[in-house]
């Protein structure tokens, strides 16, 4: 069996709250997860659900209160590991006084690269991020979309293995977010593995090979976006027009909503036949019928939904 | 050994060098030691010893100021901004940042200080036309300087590490205040009769840094010469000190849990 890509084991992280009388919040609640080399892995949840903490620790930023994690085989304890890894965090911000080409510089130079190899990547990343007329320019004259940019660059300049991508489409127009996913998909044709934290649900369905969603801390299921939300029908969507003055059958009036000069009703799938039959029996023409599927925002709800529902975690831990 | 220190050093002189709140505290000082020529002139006979007394005194407090300020904000900032983050993701320790931030800061300060010693150098042409052997003191004095800054700038990325700027401010002063008057404390055990008391003030004498040893503004304005052993202790003494605080400033971060 091949090494995974990142294999995390137990991670717990927990914080004190509290000034005169400290309590522990648990921000992360045993998180247990392996990855695969060549994934794109999305790490979905909402807001405070644990998804920055996670990569905080993975990258020694904070420190776990227990378990352990293995980038490749190497534990996040161990400085060689980082060689390995790039990292753009959330919302990212670097040293206003420099310009892009000396921050990639200055990263290129911790890595170890010679002169003539640090000028030549720091080239071809800002090109790469759609940054090399701006090279030259201080970074405090950047747009929050460019420092997302260089952001980008810096993680990947040193051709690592495994990219960690907090909330990459942040902050980004339509035009940047497409850039990103571009980027994406080009580190995977790589054969590189990247897991990127998101609460962009389409941009996950649209990118990932596997997700993961935290909610609370806690890991409430892991799969590929298609069989999380299953290909289980759960309602019958049709789409019909009435005759000039004509009524709607009395079962359907309520549920019916009128767009333009159209109606859309959603039956249960067993009653779509007796739901068609009256709609042909007061004169209605049937435009369209279609079978409608959870998406992963439904799961996402749900999931959020049932973990309402249950104590949280700075309830339920105490020092 | 590591490259990373000089990486992160470089990276934090150049940083500096381009925030200008740094120029406008070298201009004062180059306007302090200017404004010396003035109160040189009405001082007969003793334009010299004014200057060099003002300009070393202008040099000290203003190179203070820079340490105290820059350094209590100095791996505040990246917590604050975040720029740290990125550079935790890479293959650097924290001890290597923290050794590389304070680098970069002493690299500042010597540039500097480097500066407004060329303004204090002016003033003494100005008015008297001549170097003389004697003013070799001056530079001693001038090293002198940058070691205690040394010792203020490592005391400053201390506090800063476990606690906020101001209070880092705050406990650098009072390092420095306390360590300038530290011999005063041992005298003070010497006149009560408690041993206890004694003992304590002594200990407290030894464990502040002895900032007093570092200042011979007072010589370097009279033309004093300056002992060769006083150079190098002052210089193992401060190497080591330095050495052990930024040990325990290395401890302290590496522990922590980042913002």
């Amino acid at each position: 069996m091949s090494t995974p890509a990142i294999e995390i084991e137990g991670l717990t992280k927990d914080y004190p709250v509290g000034f005169w009388r400290p309590r522990l919040r648990r921000s992360l609640d045993h998180l247990t997860l392996r990855v695969e080399d060549g994934e794109i892995f999305g790490f979905l949840g909402p807001n405070g659900a644990g998804k920055t903490t996670t990569l905080k620790v993975l990258m020694s930023i904070i420190y776990p209160t227990s378990g352990t994690a293995r980038v490749r085989g190497k534990s996040i304890d161990d400085v060689r590991m980082h060689r390995e890894i790039g990292y753009l965090p959330e919302q990212p911000y670097f040293y206003d006084y420099l310009t892009a080409r000396e921050l990639l510089e200055y990263y290129a130079r911790l890595f170890g690269f010679r002169a003539a190899d640090r000028r030549e990547r720091v080239t071809r990343f800002l090109e790469r991020v759609g940054l090399a007329d701006a090279g030259d320019l201080q970074l405090r004259k950047f747009s929050k979309g460019m420092l997302q940019r260089v952001g980008m660059a810096q993680a990947i300049l040193h051709d690592p293995q495994v990219i960690f991508l907090d909330e990459p489409m942040s902050g980004l127009d339509p035009v940047g977010r497409r850039e990103v996913r571009d980027i994406i998909h080009h580190l995977k044709r790589e054969g590189r593995t990247v897991f990127f934290s998101t609460h962009i649900l389409s941009d996950a369905e649209m990118l990932c090979d596997r997700v993961a969603v935290l909610v609370g801390g806690k890991l409430q299921g892991v799969g590929a976006p298609a069989e999380i939300v299953s290909m289980q029908v759960h309602a019958m969507e049709i789409l019909f027009e009435t005759q000039v003055g004509g009524a709607l059958p009395n079962s359907l009036a309520k549920s019916a909503t009128q767009i333009g000069g159209r109606y859309r009703v959603e039956v249960p799938e067993q009653q779509l036949y007796s739901a068609l039959e009256e709609l042909r029996s007061c004169g209605a023409r049937i435009l369209s019928v279609t079978p409608l599927r959870p998406t992963l925002e439904d799961y996402f709800f749900k999931l959020i939904a049932r973990n309402k529902a249950v104590p949280q975690p700075e309830q339920a831990v105490s020092r | 050994m590591s490259a990373i220190p000089g990486i992160v050093a470089i990276n934090t002189f150049r940083e500096a060098v381009r925030d200008r709140v740094l120029y406008n505290l070298i201009v004062f000082a180059l306007m302090m030691i200017g404004a010396s020529i003035l109160v040189g002139e009405i001082s007969i006979g003793i334009d010299r010893l004014v200057i060099i007394n003002l300009g070393l005194s202008a040099i000290s407090i203003f190179g203070l100021v820079m340490a105290i300020f820059i350094g209590v904000g100095l791996v505040y900032k990246e917590m604050e901004k975040r720029t740290l983050y990125s550079v935790l993701a890479k293959p650097v320790r924290r001890w290597e940042f923290l050794v590389g931030k304070f680098g970069g800061l002493l690299l500042t300060l010597a540039v500097n200080t480097g500066f407004m010693t060329l303004g204090l150098a002016a003033a003494l042409f100005y008015v008297s036309r001549e170097f003389l052997r004697t003013d070799a003191t001056i530079l001693v004095a001038i090293y002198f300087i940058l070691l205690e800054l040394a010792l203020v700038t490592a005391f400053a990325l201390f506090f800063s590490c476990f606690s906020s700027p101001m209070l880092s401010t705050l406990f650098t002063l009072g390092i420095y205040v306390a360590g300038f008057f530290s011999a005063d404390i041992r005298g003070i055990g010497t006149v009560t009769r408690s041993p206890a008391m004694q003992m304590t003030a002594r200990v407290i004498s030894y464990l502040l840094p002895n900032f007093r040893n570092f200042n011979i503004i007072s010589a370097a304005s009279h033309g004093d010469a300056i002992p060769f052993s006083l150079i190098w202790q002052n210089t193992a003494y401060a190497a080591l000190y330095v050495a052990l605080v930024l040990i325990a400033a290395s401890s302290i971060f590496s522990g922590r849990n980042l913002k």
